[in-house]
């Protein structure tokens, strides 16, 4: 039986049927890993996944997602496996411990059956900063899957697994899947913990899911969201079980549709599918109603000081000193660090320590950094008057869709308004999601839903009865014949 | 031309919290290199600091002894360099919004009295220890510091000698020790302090340009340090040149300040909020309950005793002044013990045993229950207090039972007047040549006559009795 293309639901069905063993869909798992052309993982942790198999297979493993292989982005940490974080500085770096959320996935009984590709530090939306290799869009090789989170994007666009852990910074997530017409969410800041996670901008970076729907999102967000006494900035609230409401009625429930963006820029198709989207929830019995957030469009050039800020000072860690890259023959200490920095690091990274350490130097915080926090909370602000009047926000995931290897490398601008629609999200803190709905020159395009703060549950609800009727998350790659 | 000196004291002292300030690694001094680290003090990647809200606690106590505002929101910041010993490559620190603002601690410099203001006390992270001298060919790293929390104390450039640094120093240690806030040992860097030291010309309203000197651990040192600094200033001066503003080192075996390497201080902190950690917000109820378990501090103790107890001021005030001795006094007179008594061999005999020994009171063998019951004896007689000496002596050094020592070494203080007469009647008898001239006005042979009967009784004679009886005997 293939496996390839089925919900983390169907192989769970299959599983509790014991149709399949958990062996067997691990051992395919890896076959196709194999046979694959998208170059989504790092590392792969094949014997500890087959052992974890047979656990289960035994009757040893129990838990919501037991038996399932799922795929962990390289940017958790894994204890006794390798993680890089896609970047040359952590080549080698094992780390001692696991990250919550991989903890939170694996005590639900899920197989990681490895690391999955993704732009150096999270740092890209095209997953070309990866000192790994580009990852490829297994709906065409030469295009880029989106990034930074594009291997576990791929991975489950392919059919390689049907579940992936991301993360989110400033659309990480959403673009990703939009450009591999595949479902992704990344729930409010604070929902997951951020123990064990990387750490790029630590007031925007958030953990989700990858797959193949809704339904499959709302499971997995049981498990990756926790409150954990870990991280300081973990929320406290109540988590829901984000199953109860996804079968929820949408009559007479509102959808914000943002003035400033401006959607008739965009090309014909990416307009189309975004009006027929708006077709299928007002048969649901949605209402849409424009909302102005006037300061959305200070998004971008907010995000440019805050995330790099911030990583400026994340990456200072890296230094050769206790782990990780070191240079070799340097005679002094700033020649240590200077050197193994120097060839640790890929561009992009330091393009953005660059521009971090600059917008916090003496003499211009006041004008980059602390006006960047001013603005960060006038767009909060935004969405809070936006969300007084609406249920969610509507909005396409990315401005097109995938683009060719290499086309926008030489323009980091063009390449950072890739964000253009998901970053005013992470400045808020609150959650969003991208479900496919439609394609642009063959190939798969977003729809972004945002919610209020907490609450995740709502966009799953919309999400989810909008695939129920419609097909566009059905959709698969065709991958020729090396499947 | 005469000149006058502005110092500020920047003081950090290590909070003697179990676990550090972000991680719930030990914070013991002492143990095997690196044995005290956790994931966070290492800096590994994607692990985070987690607030000991112990510290603030602390923090908080100092800040209500010295009469500050405490801002109970206080926030994080990140200081940014480079340094081995910084794992993460930043120190979490309290710029903008520290636990402690204003305050004052009051000094006295040999009876003058003076009130330094405190700008600020803020809490942060210290960092390891680099060691560039246990191996030939490295340096090498021990990360058990990185993370013990500090209180840094800032004063205002209100000092103006060496001298007044020193009292100033002197009037922090006693009251961080005694409110449990630090242990204040300056020898394993638990007190350092940063001098900040200009000089200008009597009269001038503008501050001099300042040298800071770096870690400073003891009082003499922060005398000797501060007074070569002022000296070299003038010279720099009065020769026509300018004071550079610099970071200084000094050196004890020298005695001289020299500048440190500029280069690793010539830094741009980047100081910004720390992501990852949100306002720390201390609530009414913590602000209460710290305000419940405060102490007594030493002047307001040292009243007491005078009123409560009628003792003497110079023993109220040495007492008072350490939180182990005024403990070790209450626990005696809540024992309904003599107070008079108590403090009189607390100052007396048993200071100059602990300063023979340079402990505290509670690191040595005699304990409130043991004083307690040689407190006892004295009062109802069966021992005098001289012998009381003997056998304190004796518990310092095993630590066994008073009234055992008393027992087992016969030490029961003679009262019976028919023995003791006994004694006088032998002494008088074979003294005839000091009694007559006694008779005959040399009044002082008395204290010989008692010193007499004390050395027949081995000292165990009543005092008092042997006083009334050897008058009557010697007046007959």
């Amino acid at each position: 039986m293939s496996i390839r293309f089925k919900t983390l639901a169907e192989l769970k069905r299959l599983l509790e049927k014991k149709e399949i063993s958990s062996y067997e869909l691990v051992n395919e798992t890896f076959k196709n890993i194999s046979s694959s052309k998208t170059n989504s993982f790092i590392t792969l942790d094949e014997e500890a996944a087959l052992n974890k198999a047979k656990d289960f297979d035994e009757g040893k493993v129990d838990g919501d997602l037991a038996g399932i292989p799922i795929a962990q982005k390289d940017l958790f940490c894994t204890k006794n496996l390798r993680t890089t974080c896609g970047s040359k500085i952590l080549e080698n770096f094992i780390p001692p411990y696991d990250a919550t959320v991989v903890d939170n996935l694996s005590s639900a009984g899920s197989i990681c059956v490895g690391k999955t590709n993704m732009d150096e530090f999270a740092m890209g939306s095209s997953n070309e900063t990866s000192y790994y290799g580009t990852v490829r869009n297994p709906w065409d090789l030469e295009r880029v899957p989106g990034g930074s989170s594009g291997g576990s994007a791929a991975a489950v666009s392919e059919g390689l697994v049907c579940a992936a852990t991301g993360t989110d910074t400033g659309g990480s997530i959403r673009q990703p899947a939009a450009l591999c017409g595949i479902t992704g969410i990344k729930p409010t800041y604070g929902r997951a913990s951020r123990w064990g996670m990387i750490a790029f901008a630590s007031s925007l970076d958030q953990a989700g899911a990858f797959a193949r729907n809704a339904e499959d999102c709302a499971l997995l967000l049981n498990h990756i969201c926790s409150h954990d006494l870990k991280d300081s900035t973990s929320i406290s609230d109540v988590q829901e079980n984000y199953l109860d409401n996804i079968n929820n009625d949408l009559k007479g429930k509102k959808i914000g549709i943002i003035k400033e963006f401006d959607i008739s820029s965009l090309n014909k198709e990416v307009q189309d599918s975004f009006e027929k989207s708006k077709k299928i929830f007002e048969a649901l019995g949605a209402n849409f109603v424009e909302v102005s957030m006037p300061n959305i469009k200070l998004s971008v050039p907010t995000y440019y000081v805050v995330a790099p800020a911030e990583c400026s000072s994340n990456l200072s860690r890296f230094d050769g000193v206790k782990y990780g890259y070191r240079a070799k023959d340097v005679d002094n200490l700033e020649e240590l660090y200077v050197k193994s920095r120097s060839e640790g690091f890929g561009d992009e990274v330091k393009r953005r320590i660059l521009i971090g350490t600059y917008v916090l130097s003496a003499g211009f915080y006041d004008a980059y950094y602390k006006k960047a926090q001013q603005s960060r909370r006038m767009i909060k602000n935004d969405f809070v008057d936006a969300f007084s009047e609406v249920d969610v926000i509507m909005s396409p995931s990315s401005p097109s869709s995938a683009f060719k290897i290499g086309s926008k490398t030489e323009d980091p601008i063009e390449m950072y308004l890739e964000d253009l629609f998901t970053i005013s999200s992470n400045l808020a803190g609150v959650p969003a999601m991208s479900i496919p709905h439609g394609f642009s020159g063959g190939l798969p395009i977003g729809l972004q839903l945002i919610g209020n703060y907490l609450e995740e549950s709502k966009i799953l609800n919309f999400a989810h009865q909008y695939q129920k009727n419609s097909d566009w998350h059905f959709k698969t790659p065709d991958l020729g014949e090396s499947s | 031309m005469s000149w006058e000196t502005v110092i500020g004291l920047e003081v950090h002292a290590q909070l003697s919290t179990n676990t550090k300030l972000f991680s719930s690694a030990s914070t013991k001094f002492g143990s095997e290199p690196n044995s005290q680290v956790d994931l966070v003090d290492l800096g590994l990647p994607g692990v985070l600091p987690v607030v000991n809200k112990d510290a603030f606690k602390k923090a908080i106590r100092f800040g209500l002894a010295i009469e500050a505002d405490i801002n109970q929101e206080s926030t994080f910041d990140r200081k940014n360099y480079f340094y081995p010993d910084l794992p993460k490559g930043y120190q979490i620190t309290q710029m903008t919004k520290p636990i402690v603002e204003g305050g004052s601690i009051d000094i006295d410099v040999d009876g003058d009295k003076k009130t330094i203001n405190i700008t600020r006390a803020h809490l942060e992270e210290d960092a390891g220890k680099s060691i560039h001298d246990a191996y030939p060919d490295k340096s090498v790293i021990d990360l058990n510091r990185a993370g013990t929390p500090l209180l840094e104390i800032v004063s205002e450039p209100e000092i103006s000698s060496a001298k007044e640094a020193v009292s100033y120093m002197k009037a922090l240690h006693q009251l961080v020790t005694f409110l449990d806030v630090c242990d204040g040992d300056m020898s394993q860097g638990s007190l350092r302090c940063d001098a900040n030291v200009s000089i200008r010309k009597v009269g001038d309203a503008e501050l001099g340009t300042r040298t800071e000197i770096k870690n400073i651990n003891s009082f003499r040192f922060i005398e000797k340090a501060i007074n070569f600094e002022i000296k070299r200033q003038i010279k720099v001066l009065e020769s026509g040149e300018k004071v550079t503003q610099e970071t200084r080192l000094y050196d004890s075996g020298k005695d001289e300040t020299r500048p440190m390497r500029s280069k690793e201080f010539a830094n741009d902190y980047r100081y910004f909020p720390d992501p990852d950690l949100l306002p720390v917000v201390i609530s009414d109820d913590e602000m209460e309950e710290i305000r419940s378990t405060f102490p007594e501090l030493p002047a307001d103790k040292s009243r007491r005793y005078i009123s409560e107890f009628q003792i003497d001021e110079s023993e109220a005030e040495i007492i008072s002044s350490s939180r182990e001795l005024s403990n070790f006094f209450e626990v005696a007179v809540e024992s309904k013990n003599d107070p008079k008594l108590a403090a009189n061999l607390i100052v007396g005999e048993i200071g100059s045993l602990l300063n023979k020994d340079n402990i505290k009171i509670d690191e040595s063998k005699l304990s409130s229950d043991n004083f307690n019951i040689l407190l006892q004896r004295i009062s109802d007689g069966t021992i005098s207090k001289k012998i009381a000496k003997t056998i304190l002596a004796e518990i310092w050094e095993t630590g066994r039972n008073a009234d055992e020592i008393i027992n087992d070494q016969g030490l029961v203080q003679i009262q019976d007047e028919n023995l003791l007469e006994e004694v006088i009647t032998k002494v008088i008898e074979s003294n005839t040549k000091q009694v007559e001239d006694y008779k005959n006005g040399k009044d002082k042979l008395f204290g010989f006559f008692v010193g007499q009967v004390m050395k027949e009784t081995q000292g165990k004679a009543n005092p008092q009795a042997v006083n009334d009886l050897l008058k009557k005997a010697l007046n007959s």
